[in-house]
């Protein structure tokens, strides 16, 4: 049985963060996360946790024997004080430990339903809890297979598809007029399928927000106040602030924590057209580069040619000497009025992100993509070397495919069927 | 396993009559067999005794998807069958009509014959065939009847339908069957049947009839021009015909329009028996009128003077959907009744043979008050075909294909009296010279195992001799080295020349263990997971259309197959984990609030 894993805190709200392990291999991946002798069970204790060969964290691990721990299995909580990307590389570790997998949605409790774990109020609760999980599944993969993602979706599946019809046609109707290279030239293409999937993978991380964190861009017209704001928000001075318009030309960026997100707040030139050449080029970048980024908390309203996007935030500026415009939140970089308020809008819009996007999911399923990979590569050897083990080939593409089914959806034995039905005239 | 059994048929000189093509085993099909055989069922003893051509398919490929196939003696099957059954311990044949079931409620006990006579029984199992409601379609004349030449039954499908089962209606075709006499049968091409014949039965030592070849030639332009010309007038065409065909077996009206862009199709002229002139043209069945088949025909090489001696026709009948049913395959709604065979809507002798020993000995067992049998996935092809019926029900006729096993591996044909033989041991279905059989096997088996496990060889050795290895520098077992790519049995008899003594079946059989070992290794995880769902048992009452969260869709699935594990629930088509554990939570409530 596979160990799972999975955090249990939401991704950056707290100071702490808690990954939960469960499964026979869950105080093995303690005891190799530590380097050190397991401390007993259910005693909280301080360690130092260890990537491959460097230190990650200092911080608090439990462990909890089989029957007496919350799924019924062996298990361990490892307490981590750390950034984001501090509990990003733990997570990357234990993915790389055998037999230890990401936790799927619900899965925790499944193994607590199958040890019979949880008493009657919790059971009956559950209902509700799977149904909400549910459907912030489906909304995150409905987000998730939007666009570019979808297509390659499709295009995976149909391929797929394709290739096992192929292979089983020549398996299970040798004796029909199935074309005798029915599964000719099904190698290359599986091992370009696997490459492809490989390069999503690496891509789908990489692409990953919360690996770079968010950009927030501070936009508005010249002199708006900008700097000043960005100054306090930033606690220290980093632009430079003056009374004449036009002083910040290049883009200045400030990275720090808003509500426990990794964020860049960027204080961009102000917005004008101007004859300067320098000044036009830094309102140039500015233009792009607040577009580009996650977010824009604009200072009055937004310049000619930008415009307010879905969760952008627009704010008052200079609240301490202007009026402050209905709807809108007054702030003030030089009195620090309103910055509270605008943090905290600035970490709920982003913690909705978040949860939006889904990126625990993201990589999780980037895992499944690198094992799809592996699985086509070994049935495309298998088909280079050995062209009449067709039956092997097929197994592992079947469990390529398997590892993928939630991003292509089932492909059951009756729709492989169906397709050679389709494309072969089988039938004596 | 000492249950009294009464045989009720229509005819007793039908049992053992092939309706169809007189042809036993296959892809998938043949894997049936050999389990059966292996759980002592005579299926596999009656084909080998008379079988007149052996063929294992896909004899290039590896050992897990070769399927033994027999062109079976129409005359010499129905013989060797009729002569198993006779010989068969508290088995007694009756001959007759049910019209009705007897019993009180809804209890089933008992038969109704036509004459008013009653057959008591603790249990009862209908293997209706294609006789319930049964239409024959000949072009445009459509006639009731079970098969060519047998009368339907109506009042029994009343009876069925009475119990509020969901029922629908299946159809399936023959082509017409010709006249080898009037076959030019020079200049066509002949296939001829193995050199070493493979059998079904492990208890079969060689051939008991002589072999023939079997003839092959191909429709033409002309063909497909006469049934285009002819379409309206065939019964499946015109739409005399509710129900659905298989898509594996199409007519041949089905094939040039579908097809419209082949020109030729093959077909297979198959002797239906060594003293029986009748020619099976396998792949061109059709419903279209017995002059336009004539014509047809004859525009086939070799057929151009052909006689038909019976028409091809398609058959339409009812069946039960089988999601009503139990894995042990009795009608849990109608204590006492069992359903076997294409009333399952399933097609093919194996696939209802199979079933039928299933719900034979379920039957049996529930009138002795023994514990049920289900066999599931991992075990054989017998235990996927039951599951997929009574989780998926059916759309076309079910028959079986080796894709359908995902443990296809290690579901082997010559493995399958290993899987199973033990099993039907402990059962009582197995006699005492089977399992002596199996027991000397075993043993020859473990020999042979104990001999290869104690011979080894370098890389370099193995290398030379075109095996692929990594040059390593490290020894291998013979056993070790039969998984890799290159070595088979003679290679390791020539670099240790005493691998000769051992038992030649026993080493292949090892070899092709050692063969899929890695990849069935892989597939333990997954079996693991499984099996802990297999042991979650879900209540048959299990009100699934309350569970809040589960979509519309799957409760209606949920209810409609009633799944009996978490297992089978999982494999419901659009099941999610979530709603997995929803339907475990409520397991859960449910056991709770009772205890």
């Amino acid at each position: 049985m596979d160990t799972i894993f999975a955090r249990s805190t939401a991704p950056g709200r707290a100071g702490v963060a808690i990954i939960r392990v469960s499964g026979p291999r869950a105080w093995e991946v303690v005891h190799r996360l530590t380097g050190r002798a397991l401390p007993a069970p259910r005693q909280a204790v301080v360690r130092k946790i260890w990537g491959l060969d460097e230190l990650l964290d200092q911080g608090m691990v439990l462990i909890f024997e089989a029957g007496r721990s919350f799924t019924g299995e062996e298990s361990a909580e490892i307490h981590l004080h750390g950034s984001e990307a501090v509990v990003r590389a733990v997570l990357s570790v234990l993915r790389g430990f055998d037999g230890v997998r990401d936790a799927s949605a619900g899965e925790f409790t499944r193994r607590a339903l199958e040890n019979d774990r949880m008493d009657l109020a919790e059971v009956e609760g559950l209902g509700a809890l799977i149904d909400a999980e549910t459907e912030a599944q489906r909304r995150q993969a409905m987000g998730l297979v939007g666009g570019h993602f979808q297509a390659m979706a499709a295009e995976w599946r149909a391929g797929l598809l394709d290739v096992l019809a192929s292979l089983e046609a020549c398996v299970d109707f040798a004796d029909e007029e199935v074309p005798e290279d029915a599964a000719h030239g099904m190698a290359s293409v599986l091992a370009a399928m696997a490459e492809r999937m490989r390069g999503e993978a690496r891509g789908a991380v990489a692409a990953s927000t919360i690996a770079r964190g968010f950009e927030v861009a501070i936009v508005g017209e010249p002199n708006a106040g900008k700097s000043t704001l960005l100054n306090r928000l930033a606690g220290r001075d980093a632009a430079i602030t003056s009374e004449v318009a036009g002083t910040t030309r290049d883009i200045l960026e400030v990275r720090m924590e808003i509500g426990g997100h990794l964020v860049t707040l960027l204080d961009t030139a102000g917005i004008r057209s101007s004859d300067d050449v320098i000044e036009r080029l830094g309102v140039e970048r500015a233009r792009r580069r607040s577009g580009e980024a996650d977010l824009r908390v604009f200072l009055d309203a937004a310049p000619e040619g930008m415009e307010v996007r879905p969760g952008d935030i627009v704010v008052t500026g200079k609240a301490d000497v202007s009026v402050v415009r209905p709807g809108q939140l007054g702030v003030s970089g030089r009195t620090g009025a309103g910055i509270d308020d605008l943090l905290s809008a600035i970490g709920s819009e982003l913690e909705a992100r978040v949860a939006d996007a889904g990126l625990a999911t993201t990589e999780r399923q980037a895992a499944a993509l690198e094992r799809a990979a592996c699985a086509l590569e070994e049935a495309s050897i298998v088909l280079d070397n050995q062209p009449d083990r067709v039956e092997v080939a097929s197994e592992r593409v079947r469990s390529g495919i398997l590892a993928i089914d939630e991003l292509i959806g089932r492909i059951g034995v009756e729709d492989v069927l169906g397709e050679i039905f389709s494309r072969f005239c089988i039938g004596k | 396993m000492g249950a009294r059994v009464a045989l009720v048929t229509l005819r007793m000189s039908d049992v053992g009559v092939m309706s169809c093509n007189p042809a036993i085993g296959g892809l998938g099909k043949g894997h049936l067999v050999c389990e059966i055989d292996a759980l002592d069922g005579v299926m596999g003893r009656a084909a080998d005794a008379a079988g007149i051509q052996f063929r294992l398919l896909n004899r290039r490929k590896g050992p897990a998807v070769r399927g033994p196939r027999a062109q079976a003696d129409r005359a010499l099957y129905r013989k060797a069958m009729q002569r198993l059954l006779r010989k068969t311990p508290r088995l007694d044949m009756l001959s007759g009509e049910v019209v009705d079931l007897a019993g009180s409620g809804d209890r089933v006990e008992g038969v109704v014959l036509a004459d008013g006579q009653i057959v008591p029984a603790r249990a009862v199992i209908l293997t209706s065939g294609t006789f319930l409601n049964g239409v024959i379609h000949v072009g445009d004349r459509s006639f009731r009847g079970g098969r060519m030449g047998a009368s339907a039954v109506s009042c029994l499908s009343e009876r069925v339908r009475g119990f509020g089962l969901s029922m629908g209606r299946l159809k399936t075709g023959t082509p017409p069957r010709l006249d080898g006499r009037t076959i030019c049968w020079d200049g066509i091409e002949m296939q001829p049947g193995d050199e070493d014949p493979a059998f079904f039965s492990t208890l079969t030592t060689g051939l008991s009839a002589r072999q023939v070849a079997c003839g092959i030639t191909r429709t033409t332009e002309r063909t497909h021009d006469i049934i285009r010309a002819n379409l309206e007038r065939s019964a499946m065409y015109s739409g005399r015909i509710a129900g659905t065909g298989p898509r594996y077996c199409p007519s041949i009206e089905d094939k040039v329009v579908r097809f419209a862009d082949k020109d030729s199709h093959q077909i297979f002229l198959e002797p239906e028996g060594l003293d029986d002139p009748t020619i099976y043209p396998n792949g061109i069945s059709t419903s279209l009128p017995e002059e336009v088949q004539v014509e047809y025909v004859r525009s086939i090489p070799a057929l151009e003077n052909v006689a038909i001696l019976q028409p091809g026709y398609a058959i339409e009948y009812d069946y039960v959907d089988p999601r009503a049913l139990a894995r042990t395959l009795a009608v849990p709604d109608v204590p006492g009744l069992y359903l076997a065979g294409q009333i399952n809507g399933t097609t093919g002798y194996e696939e209802a043979a199979a079933q039928g020993l299933v719900a034979g000995f379920n039957a049996g067992a529930e009138a002795l008050g023994r514990d049920p049998l289900v066999l599931d996935r991992r075990s054989s092809y017998i235990g996927v075909m039951i599951d997929d019926l009574t989780t998926h029900g059916v759309a076309e006729p079910y028959r079986m294909f080796t894709s359908r096993a995902e443990y296809r591996l290690s579901l082997r044909a010559d493995n399958a009296d290993q899987r199973l033989t033990p099993l039907g041991v402990s059962l009582g279905l197995v006699g005492d010279t089977r399992a002596r059989a199996f027991d000397a096997k075993m043993d020859r088996i473990s020999i042979a195992q104990n001999a290869l496990s104690s011979v080894s060889f370098t890389a370099a050795d193995l290398h030379a001799n075109g095996v692929r290895v990594a040059p390593d520098g490290r020894r291998r077992s013979a056993e070790e080295a039969l998984a890799l790519p290159g070595a088979d049995i003679n290679v390791l008899t020539s670099l240790c020349p005493a691998i000769a003594t051992l038992d030649r079946s026993a080493l292949v059989q090892i070899a092709n263990d050692a063969l899929y070992a890695h990849y069935v290794r892989r597939q333990d995880d997954d079996i693991a997971r499984l099996q802990r769902d297999e042991a979650i048992k879900l209540p048959h009452d299990l009100d699934y259309l309350s569970i809040d969260g589960l979509s519309a869709e799957l409760r209606q699935k949920l209810r409609l197959a009633r799944p009996e594990t978490l297992a089978q629930a999982g494999r419901i088509e659009g099941m999610t984990p979530a709603a997995l554990t929803l339907i475990l939570a409520c397991v859960r409530r449910l056991q709770k609030r009772s205890a």
